[in-house]
């Protein structure tokens, strides 16, 4: 029979190696769900981990998908490390990108480049306010932050919805819910010709640096993760749980506002129905899969655009629904959570009863 | 005066899915076990009995299977969470990605199926009163079951012991455990049979409420039903009136929208959203009162002698 027992501290080992028993067991499932249906497990593999890597081409697409999932979960990563469960990242995002939209639209022929910095500005502001409704119902009247930010994303979606469909509407658009295009001047620049990696990669690469320094050489860092860890302890020491609220929802607001704001005015340059792309809740896996650590979660937003790109794939090339991406992140997830197990316990083996 | 009545009648159905869902949730919660994963276990449930009543034009065994796609996933949850002692808000959602990909995924081929043509319910004598009779006595036979539901799970709660043991694992599984009462198979069965129940308000869904598929139908009810046990201060009465409340929220979006007034839809669309916001915001507010009603161990993971 089989019995856990509590390690006396944390196996490290097991804190790396998780993630990789996770996605072990998740491609195992994944190879018996592709003979299930009939199709070659070898080719599905390869749809998932070969194609997107295989050409430069391919691997600025990776990067395309991998940067609003980066940036939106290096806020996660400072919410779910002091204890803040904000899982309306997707709301936050779609708002941010609603903001930085309306600049974009004010743009015309005459604009300078300057529109860019305004752009950016109006997402992470938008994302920051809209997290900042639920820090204000957690802070003020102790409403649970899971639901009200859950909430917040369906009601992101109606303004977004809102507005295609009625005052920002496209009046040359033959009645899509749309608005125009946007101007040239309002492109997020890129890096390099032939690719549509832009410079959100670079502010994704900064951005988790900066938290790497935050989290872990700074005492407000510090302060910041203490509460999440031992609320009493953090009591004790006076550090505030309130500030830590706010400071927790709006970073992961602004920063999943900035993604927002880098996807309308980057691949997207136009404000659609369609710009809620569930990447705002799919940053929670890659969160939880780079163990909210900055540099985990580099790789794991990298794996999370690889699901993304291979259930495009497997829809072109296989003819499976591109829901499978979601199929494969939630097992993803799921197997983490089961293989993180091995972090605090270790499974014995005994013979008999119990 | 018939408008009224149709939009009392559509507000009972729409309850129904919440105060199914949220009585299932207000088990686990009873044996200190929150599950984020309602809307993702509603929603494999809502494509697993669509599926079957396309197949089988049974409607029961649609009810059935959405029962059982709801409990397979809680166990998997349940033994995650009580067993391997992972975070229960962290496995919940997981439950919840997961079962909107795979109710997507699963789902694909039965977008554009139509279910057989239901029979009509209406209730011998009762349902030919005016007024009252199209408004209460023409309803399926769920929204009677889930009323009764709630009456059986009050004497339940209160009036057996089974009940008192149940709640005695979610304010302290300490002292069950010290009785003798084997607490992690007590709260995995509260959490089966929470699923099972939320299971049960997405097939209502898919099969009854708009028999239909389409992709992410569910569209939060999960999550109205988890605010709705907090509403409720956590009594399966005020859960089921908490429900007819916001059905009541939901169908008056359409019925406004019917009457042409002059809000575009998507602001109506947002009212039972922003209502559980405001709901949770005026109930939580009081801290004392949360605290007197809520379940002492709940979220809390339990391992026996540790």
């Amino acid at each position: 029979m089989l019995r856990l027992e509590a390690r006396p501290e944390p196996s490290r080992l097991w804190t790396f190696g998780s993630p990789l028993l996770a996605l072990l067991v998740t491609v195992l499932i994944g190879v018996c769900l592709f003979v299930a249906l009939g199709k070659d497990p070898v080719r599905g593999l390869q749809i998932f981990f070969w194609e997107p890597i295989k050409s430069p081409y391919a691997l600025g697409e990776l990067m395309v998908k991998a940067t609003p999932l980066l940036i939106i979960a290096l806020g996660l990563a400072v919410c779910f490390r002091s204890n803040v469960w904000n899982i309306g990242a997707e709301g936050q995002f779609v708002i941010g990108a609603v903001a930085a939209g309306g600049v974009a639209l004010l743009a015309d022929k005459t604009t300078g480049p300057w529109i860019i910095v305004a752009i950016i500005a109006a997402g992470v502001l938008g994302g920051m306010a809209w997290a900042g409704i639920t820090a204000l119902l957690r802070d003020r009247f102790n409403a649970s932050e899971i639901l009200v930010s859950l909430m917040l994303v369906y009601v992101a979606d109606m303004v977004l919805s809102y507005l295609v469909f009625g005052p920002w509407k496209d009046p040359q658009g033959y009645n899509f819910p749309q608005t125009k295009t946007f101007e040239a001047v309002t492109q997020i620049p890129r890096l390099m010709a032939g690719s549509r990696v832009s410079i959100g990669l670079l502010i994704g690469l900064a951005g988790a640096a900066a938290l790497w320094v935050f989290l872990f050489r700074t005492y407000a860092g510090f302060a910041q993760q203490v509460g999440g860890l031992a609320p009493a302890a953090a009591r004790y020491a006076g550090f505030s749980s309130r500030k830590a609220l706010w400071v927790a929802l709006l970073t992961s607001g602004g920063a999943a506002g900035l993604a927002g704001a880098l996807e309308v005015a980057g691949p997207i340059g136009q404000l659609t129905p369609y710009v809620p792309a569930g990447y705002g809740f799919a940053a929670i896996i890659v969160a939880f899969v780079g163990r909210l650590h900055p540099a985990g979660m580099v790789f794991s937003a990298i794996l999370m655009s690889m699901f993304y790109i291979g259930g495009e794939l497997a829809q072109s090339r296989l003819g499976l629904p591109k829901s499978l991406t979601g199929v494969f992140q939630g097992l993803l997830l799921f197997s983490l959570l089961a293989c993180d197990t091995l972090i605090a316990y270790r499974i014995k083996f005994r013979r008999g009863g119990r | 005066m018939d408008a009224t009545a149709l939009l009392l009648a559509a507000t009972l159905s729409a309850g129904t899915v919440l105060a199914i869902a949220a009585l299932g949730l207000l088990i686990n919660e009873k044996a200190g076990i929150v599950n984020l994963g309602a809307e993702g276990m509603m929603l494999c449930a809502a494509i697993a009995g669509f599926a079957t009543v396309v197949h089988t034009g049974n409607s029961w065994l649609g009810f059935a299977a959405g029962m059982a796609a709801g409990a397979l996933l809680a166990a998997i949850f349940g033994v995650l969470v009580i067993w391997l002692n992972t975070n229960q808000y962290a496995t919940g959602l997981a439950l919840s990605l997961f079962g909107a990909g795979f109710s997507a995924f699963a789902g694909i081929k039965y977008v554009q199926e139509k279910l057989p043509e239901q029979a009509r319910h209406v209730l011998p004598w009762l349902g030919d009163l005016p007024f009252v009779g199209p408004a209460l006595f023409r309803q399926h036979p769920m929204v009677y079951i889930a009323m009764a539901l709630t009456a059986g799970l009050v004497w339940f709660l209160y009036r057996t012991r089974a009940g008192l043991v149940l709640r005695s694992v979610g304010e302290s599984p300490e002292s069950a455990h010290a009785l003798g009462y084997p607490v992690r198979r007590i709260r995995l069965m509260a959490v089966v049979a929470g699923g099972a129940l939320c299971g049960l308000a997405g097939a209502y869904v898919s099969v009854v409420y708009t028999p239909l598929w389409v992709e992410g139908m569910i569209a939060g009810k999960g999550w109205i039903a988890l605010a709705l046990t907090t509403f409720a201060t956590w009594r399966p009465a005020r859960v089921l009136l908490g429900a007819y409340l916001f059905g009541g929220v939901t169908m008056l979006q359409f019925h406004l929208q019917g009457l042409g007034v002059d809000v575009p839809p998507q602001f109506l669309t947002m009212l039972p959203y922003v209502a559980t916001i405001v709901v949770l915001v005026l109930i939580s507010r009081n801290p004392r009162w949360i605290r007197l009603n809520m379940p002492t161990s709940i979220g809390k993971p339990f391992h026996p002698g540790a």
